[in-house]
């Protein structure tokens, strides 16, 4: 790699970075940007700028954009060659809360579906 | 609100003469050793080289001595309750009332898994992992020595309950809405709970600090295909944990704010949902179980190559197998509440997955088939382990794919035949393993070998008894005689339970002999002693070094050619009849001993204890004691300590004389 490509590496976000000065920048950024995106999801639930319905998708990209946010400038997951462990850490991860996230919605609304008790056989109980 | 909390002298079982008879006794045991120790002036050196070592093969030991002390109090349970159930038929009640009953099967369970087999394979874990990579210690020595106590503390309050209150009458799960408040009003949930938050931080601790070492240090040229199939299960299994106990802290914690603070994530009212506790626990419970097998699978693994002469038929279908396993385990539990009421749809998808589960596992016995196929198999106990594991393992996997089918789920759930399936596969895969295990590295960690012949009696005990104590439960499963049961109402079960108590009895015949066994060997280690450091001809790294290994385990960090790593280099220096040549030595740094970790687990256990009682005041004594010392060690200034390259040329100087001995004989009797 030469002088020039390490260079060009060192200041993508997220890479720990030489100077001080340039470390800090780097945090202030993602300060501001985290910031940013917590103002916007107040003001988006708060305004009609957005349709209705449609508010909680909104937030929930803003949330995935918050993580990115958060992985890139203050964890520092890049897509540099000597991150690939933290990549895989992060993917197994994600992997791994989305299985048990959708396992347990989708089992939970089935529970929910077949057993819930109705009015009249709770006060069957109750009459024991 | 006053001084003690609930705590009063009601707490002492005084007019129960079971559990007050065996706490004065082990209360009695426990003054004797520490008389004992303290004649011997033996404190100072357990301090030094133990309690305080930052050395993990000391943590290991240590680990693996909890686990054999626990495995004591856990069989204990076991053999009670098969007592009770070989007597409580018909007419008779049996000697244990089912309040006292119930503690003991919720125990049994509790113990047996966090407190024996957990603290075991971490045994294994820190002890074998850093030698099989060629590295001198852990990634995080200090955090190491807390896990191994936190563990501690939390087999410290379980055990506690004996004493003083009661432990869960809830089973080993404590499911609500059983161990709500409004029907445990008791300690003995309390107990539960807070241990198993307790050492669960341990645990959590243990896998950051695996995880790191496995992809952060290795000797010089190990890449990741190059390392020793433990290690890869090893790397699985605490994959595993870092996902899966988080989900177990967060569950118990729910438990506990409803018990607590009078939340209703779990009850009957106020919108609780007590299925969602059952869902939540499962989420751990099913990788918790290949957390255990994963690396009982590795330790096969070594025992097999290591006892055929051959390679390890297919490793990279190994490691493959094993990641695979690793993701499938976090897509099945479902299948632990099939009878829930989930519906088709979802059974059917969990049901499938459970039986691809068994695809991986399949393909790796395969693989110590045909390790032995063709090998010149030496059979010694480890290899008794490995064979006797098959037989069993293959038999309890089939009845795991037969309960993975929900039509037949629903017809044997919560009966003796899912109790007889989980244990063939724990018995028979995880401790036919750590036994195994126990054998096979013994002498690489005291420097004398266990005797053989008392070794072969205790697998016969293990393998005969195993197979007596469950078997029959198969039997009575299907007539539908279910779990947990203090009486037994039909006189017909009686010949198959007093068959299953026979065969508990012979383990515990099994467990008196590992301590017979552990003491003959002891008393005969002088004709015993491992000279080389080899003493099983094996072809990993931890067979390089001296039996026990220097506190460094090695004074060059070893470089790594090829798959076998010391394998190869062991051929090659026989054939060309010399070791390599000497390395320049350098002195080495080690990290110093610290106390941080057992004063943490003291105010961990203080506060625990605290909780459980409602003593407020000591709880937060605790929490700040516990944070205190954790400032304190923040600060320190001595990190490591130098070993001089004196010393170090000494020690290698000794080992490189005592392998050219062994060159010369490997030489002339080829």
């Amino acid at each position: 790699m030469s002088e020039n490509d390490s260079e060009r590496l060192n200041v993508a976000p997220g890479e720990p970075h030489d100077s001080m000065m340039s470390e800090t920048v780097s945090y202030v950024v993602g300060l501001g940007l985290a910031l940013l995106l917590t103002g916007v999801s107040f003001w988006v639930a708060s305004t009609s700028v957005l349709w209705g319905p449609g508010i909680a998708t909104g937030l929930i990209v803003l949330a995935i954009a918050q993580m990115g946010v958060h992985l890139v400038f203050f964890l520092h997951i890049t897509s540099g060659p000597d991150n690939t462990n933290n990549v895989l850490a992060l993917a197994f991860g994600v992997l791994i809360v989305f299985l048990v996230m959708i396992g347990t919605i989708w089992i939970m609304a089935h529970m929910n579906a077949n057993m819930t008790v109705s009015p009249e056989l709770m006060n069957l109980q109750m009459q024991h | 609100m006053t001084l003690f909390g609930r705590l009063t002298w009601d707490a002492i079982p005084f007019n129960q003469p079971i559990p007050l008879i065996t706490s004065l006794v082990v209360l009695a045991a426990v003054a004797a050793i520490v008389i004992w120790i303290t004649m011997k002036g033996w404190w100072p050196y357990l301090w030094n080289e133990y309690i305080t070592s930052t050395d993990h093969k000391r943590i290991g030991i240590m680990y693996i001595t909890l686990a054999l002390v626990m495995l004591v109090r856990g069989f204990a349970d076991a053999i009670m309750m098969r007592a009770q159930q070989a007597m409580a038929i018909g007419q008779s009640q049996g000697y244990l009332p089912p309040e006292h009953y119930d503690q003991i099967f919720s125990a049994h369970g509790t113990i047996m898994i966090f407190f024996v087999a957990m603290p075991f394979v971490i045994g294994f874990m820190n002890f074998v992992v850093p030698l099989q990579l060629g590295v001198r210690d852990v990634a995080f020595p200090t955090m190491n020595n807390a896990s191994f106590w936190l563990t501690a503390s939390g087999a410290l309050l379980v055990n506690l309950s004996l004493f003083l209150g009661e432990f869960a009458r809830t089973g080993w799960l404590a499911f609500p809405p059983l161990s709500e408040k409004a029907f445990s009003p008791g300690v003995g949930v309390d107990y539960y709970l807070v241990a198993l938050q307790i050492s669960g931080v341990g645990t959590v601790l243990t896998a950051v600090n695996f995880v790191t070492t496995i992809l952060k240090t290795r000797a010089p040229g190990m890449s990741y295909l190059r390392m020793p199939v433990f290690c890869w299960t090893a790397l699985a299994s605490n994959l595993l944990i870092l996902a899966a106990f988080p989900v177990l802290t967060v569950s118990l914690a729910l438990l506990m704010l409803d018990r607590y603070l009078g939340f209703h994530f779990f009850t009957n009212d106020g919108g609780g949902n007590s299925m969602l506790y059952m869902n939540l626990i499962w989420v751990w419970g099913h990788p918790e179980v290949y957390i255990l097998v994963l690396p009982a699978f590795g330790i096969y693994s070594e025992v097999a190559a290591t006892f055929s002469g051959k390679p390890l038929f297919g490793y990279r279908s190994m490691v493959f197998a094993t990641l695979a396993i690793c993701i499938i385990s976090f897509c099945v539990w479902l299948h632990h509440f099939f009878t829930m009421g989930a519906g088709a749809d979802v059974n059917a998808v969990f049901g499938i997955a459970s039986m691809i589960i068994g695809v991986p596992t399949g393909v790796k016995i395969y693989n110590w088939l045909f390790t032995m196929y063709g090998g010149r198999v030496r059979f010694t106990v480890p290899m008794y382990y490995l064979i006797g594991f098959m037989l069993t393992f293959v038999i309890g996997g089939l009845t795991g794919v037969l309960l993975a089918i929900p039509p037949v789920d629903f017809i044997v759930h919560n009966s003796l035949f899912l109790v007889a399936h989980f244990h063939q596969v724990i018995i028979g895969g995880v401790v036919f393993a750590l036994m195994a295990g126990y054998t096979y590295w013994f002498p690489k960690a005291f420097g004398f070998t266990l005797d053989e012949r008392l070794g072969k009696a205790v697998f016969w005990c293990w393998f005969i008894g195993f197979h007596l104590a469950f078997m029959p439960l198969y039997v009575l499963g299907f007539w539908g005689a279910t779990r947990r049961m203090q009486h037994i109402p039909d006189p017909t079960w009686a010949p198959w339970l007093d068959v299953a108590f026979v065969g508990a009895a012979i383990i515990g015949l099994g467990i008196v002999l590992t301590v017979v066994q552990l003491l003959y060997s002891i008393k005969t280690r002088d004709q015993r002693r491992d000279v080389s450091g080899d003493p099983w001809d094996g072809r990993t790294l931890e067979w390089l070094t001296l039996s026990p290994p220097p506190h460094y385990n090695f004074a060059v960090l070893p470089d790594v050619h090829g798959e076998e790593a010391y394998w190869t280099r062991k051929q090659t220096a026989i054939k060309e009849e010399q070791l390599i040549p000497e390395p320049n030595y350098q002195p080495i740094e080690m990290p110093v001993n610290t106390p941080t970790g057992i004063i943490v687990a003291f105010f961990a256990s203080l506060c625990g204890f605290a909780i459980i009682w409602y003593i407020w005041w000591l709880a937060i004594v605790g929490l700040i004691g516990a944070f205190a010392i954790f400032v304190w060690y923040a600060w320190r200034d001595e990190h490591e300590h130098i070993i001089p390259v004196e010393e170090v040329i000494a020690n290698a100087r000794e080992r490189r004389r005592i392998r050219m001995e062994h060159l010369h004989t490997v030489s002339q009797s080829t």
